[in-house]
């Protein structure tokens, strides 16, 4: 009562800049109508986990001074080709109000969204200190924008397109760099690792050449070896490497290459390597010791015995990327060799072939587990596993916080005894008190959701796939899961009963997604109308769904809080209950 | 340097024909061979047993799952089509029993099936592919050549010859374009109506096939045209230039 009235306000957004998290920052908002108002106009940075549950007016009515926007579009399974083109997440709306409404903004970063060049013009003119531009997995622009970007943000520090799907135009995709100009220097960050075609070599060079402060570079696979050995030469002061293509193995280029190597003394993290020549291995063997980070998931060409050399020289790794040709010995090799190591990630060399290609096992895992006392993420792509394994890897490690095991051929169950996976998955959640994402498979029944449910309190983002029994297992995850905020779920069979009995639990998530389940679009209707503060988007393509007895599952489901109401950028295949009852086809 | 059989590279090759027709019938037949090549062909073997796997999982699994299935298959069969009428000819055909599973993205895919397709090929690990677009003056569609898959002149001259067979007037066989790659008989054969293989390079400008070696014109070579003789004349002199200038 007091202490509105003894702080002046300024004393209090000095106190208040202390506080960077959203939820420290959430809940001081609440004390009292002083400090809300006060919170608010200092509030500079924004994540908004889904671009439709809040719209950009309310947004900007809330929060008048943000200078960091953080947005994300669709769901996690756009990534498996599971939503439809067209689907939605634009940003432009987004670009446009913060135009006129935030003229001081400085960093953009956005998943999973479509960003036009139109977009990316309007950002590089609206804002005089643009410093950050962060575009992952994003698509529908293509080198034309980041050209205006290049051109116009003068005080431009961090340009990352992470996995973006970039058009390249009239093959001049090269030339955008050309248009930084002479006198730009701030650039701290460059990752163009996902175009694919080349960019020009001179603009490149003579840009990593006046940015002195240029700490991480991601080059994309075009940049041969022999160039990037003189930009490594222009800057030794390099954290982050990103290389390209490697394939030519030639002593010239390799003796050129080890010098320029040498003189990278910060360097801590390597990632590219696509196509490399194993004979070029040598040349990063000097920098192994400092590695914190390695990417090898590109490295198609590195098979077992050269990733061993490689990996066994890193003894202070904390994150490796790799292919499943690591196999299990290098995966013992790794556990040996590096004591801390935090996150692990294995992908498939083949994923779409039936009979395994390498030697990699549960084993592989289970060593890793054994011997790095700090991993607490993970996820692993294998073709087999037991009860026994997953067993041994939550007693190894109950400080993780992150499980994603992806058994390849769905319904796969225990090798060793052919039971489902239910224990194992069970031990995970029970050891691991701290696990805050986890993504199933193998042959699970309703159990492991009771397992999950039941143990898996600070659970916040769980994926299932092919698996349980029944409604029972939904049922079992939302009742039970108190953290919960995403949960994904495809070729399931969960159907009405349990969706409906939990309506409440969907409000306090981001978001659900379903596709391949036995969810009824009578039920959606019914979900849609009970709950306002909900957005249920049935994604159909076979057409109004009012044309089939309401009974009939429907193909896709996403369903998600929101407090801006129905959006309106629908496309013709997404259906909510509004459109069908204006269709009259209800 | 060769790896594997001069067929076996062809039928490779082949796979990169445009042809009408459903995903998954398209070399189904080469068995393991088929296995180790590029990602269509991974998919389609997938594609070929993952049905007989399926069938097993259906006995072995649980009744409810088992009417869980049902459902899935019928919105797979939906999606199937879907994918069949998809018009962006950039992705690669979904695979026909599940979409989007095993969960990995598709520049990873995509990344592992250029390599592997890559180092199959020779042992120095040659690299990306060179894929440049084949035209031919009157034929009604142009083809799309990977360069690398050919050490010389000669070799690719038959390939082009081949494809082209049905479609040219006259001498362009491949006995008539091996002629070509003589510069002895190259004058004679530019004052004729006779076919001339042409080529753009890095620069934008259009050589005569043949000058530079083998290696060199697959490094620099953007797209190959092989253009009517009368046409091809003017290239001749500046062809020559550009020879005597590098030489």
């Amino acid at each position: 009562m007091m202490m509105g009235s003894s702080f002046p306000e300024e004393v209090l957004e000095h106190v208040f800049s202390f506080i960077e998290r959203d939820k420290d920052r959430n809940a001081i908002s609440t004390v009292c109508q002083s400090w809300y108002e006060i919170e608010r106009w200092s509030r500079r940075r924004v994540f908004v986990g889904n671009c439709y549950a809040v719209s950009p007016l309310i947004l900007i009515k809330r929060f008048p001074d943000v200078r960091c926007l953080e947005l994300k579009g669709k769901p996690h399974f756009a990534d498996f080709n599971l939503v439809p083109e067209g689907w939605g997440a634009y940003v432009s709306p987004w670009i446009a109000a913060a135009s006129t409404a935030y003229p001081w903004l400085e960093e953009i970063r956005l998943k999973r969204m479509v960003i036009s060049d139109d977009s990316l013009e309007l950002i590089s003119k609206s804002f005089k200190n643009f410093k950050v531009l962060v575009l992952s997995s994003c698509e529908g622009f293509s080198t034309e924008g980041l050209a205006a970007i290049a051109a116009n943000c003068r005080n431009l520090r961090e340009l990352d397109l992470r996995e973006s799907e970039v058009e390249d135009l009239n093959q001049s995709s090269g030339h955008w760099l050309s248009h930084f100009p002479d006198n730009y220097t701030s650039l701290v960050s460059l990752n163009i690792a996902c175009l694919n075609s080349e960019v020009s070599f001179t603009a490149l060079e003579r840009l990593v050449g006046r940015c002195p402060n240029l700490r991480t570079l991601r080059l994309n696979r075009a940049v041969p070896l022999d160039r990037l050995a003189i930009l490594l030469r222009r800057a030794p002061q390099l954290v982050e490497l990103g290389t390209g293509e490697a394939s030519d193995l030639r002593p010239d280029v390799f003796s050129n290459l080890s010098g320029a190597f040498s003189g990278c003394k910060e360097l801590k993290s390597l990632s590219g390597f696509w196509d490399v020549a194993p004979g070029y291995l040598p040349v990063v063997y000097p920098i192994c010791p400092r590695l914190t980070s390695l990417n090898l998931s590109y490295a198609a060409t590195i098979q077992s015995s050269d990733l061993i050399k490689l990996v066994s020289q890193c003894h202070n790794l904390q994150k490796l990327w790799v292919l499943d040709y690591i196999e299990d010995l290098g995966l013992e090799a790794l556990s040996a060799s590096c004591k801390d190591l935090r996150e692990l990630r294995v992908f498939p060399s083949e994923p779409f072939g039936v009979e395994p290609n390498v030697l990699l096992t549960e084993q592989g895992l289970v060593s890793v587990s054994e011997g790095c006392p700090k991993l607490h993420s993970v996820l692993y792509f294998c073709r087999q596993m037991s009860n026994d394994a997953l067993r041994t890897i939550a007693r190894n490690r109950p400080n993780m916080t992150r499980f994603r095991l992806c058994i390849i051929e769905p319904r796969t169950p225990d090798y060793l005894n052919h039971q489902s996976l239910d224990v194992g998955f069970g031990a995970i959640v029970e050891h691991c008190k701290d696990l805050r994402r986890l993504s199933l498979s193998g042959l699970l029944t309703d159990r492991v959701f009771e397992y999950i449910g039941t143990y898996g309190k600070k659970l916040e983002m769980l994926s299932v796939a092919f698996a349980g029994d029944s409604d029972l297992g939904l049922h079992h995850v939302l009742s039970g899961c108190e953290n919960l905020r995403k949960l994904e779920i495809r070729d399931c069979p969960f159907g009405d009963k349990a969706l409906l009995a939990n309506a409440a639990k969907l409000e306090t998530m981001r978001s659900l997604w379903m596709s391949s389940c036995s969810v009824s679009f009578g039920a959606c209707k019914l979900l849609g109308q009970k709950m306002p503060r909900l957005n249920v988007e049935v994604i159909d393509e076979r057409g109004p769904p009012g044309s089939r007895p309401e009974s009939c599952p429907v193909e896709k489901l996403y369903i998600y809080r929101t407090i801006s109401g129905q959006r309106f950028d629908m496309p013709g295949f997404v259906w909510t209950k509004d459109e069908n009852s204006a269709l009259g086809l209800s | 340097m060769e790896v594997g059989s001069n067929k076996e590279k062809k039928m490779g090759f082949e796979e990169t024909e445009l042809r009408l027709g459903l995903p998954g019938n398209i070399g189904g037949c080469e068995g393991e061979v088929a296995r180790k090549r590029g990602f269509s062909q991974t998919q389609t073997q997938a594609d070929t047993t993952t049905t007989h796997v399926d069938l097993k999982l259906n006995l072995s699994s649980k009744e409810p799952t088992a009417a869980g299935m049902n459902l899935n298959e019928k919105a797979n069969t939906l999606q199937k089509e879907k994918n069949l009428l998809a018009t962006d000819p950039a992705k690669p055909p979904a695979k026909a029993q599940v979409v989007g599973w095993p969960p990995v993205r598709s520049f990873r895919k995509n990344i592992l099936a250029v390599q592997k397709g890559s180092s199959e090929e020779s042992e120095k690990a040659s690299g990306n592919a060179a894929f440049v677009k084949v035209s031919v003056d009157g034929a009604p569609y142009l083809r799309k050549v990977d360069l690398k898959m050919y050490q010389s002149y000669q070799k690719l001259s038959d390939a082009v010859g081949k494809m082209f067979s049905s479609f040219t007037i006259g001498n362009c066989g491949s006995q008539g374009m091996k002629d070509f790659m003589n510069e002895s008989k190259l004058m004679d054969l530019l004052n004729s109506s006779d076919y001339v293989p042409t080529y753009e390079d890095k620069d934008g400008d259009w050589m005569l096939v043949g000058d530079v070696p083998w290696e060199m014109f697959v490094d620099s070579c953007k797209r190959v045209r092989i253009m009517k003789g009368t046409e091809a004349i003017g290239l001749a002199p500046r062809a020559m230039e550009k020879c005597k200038n590098r030489c």
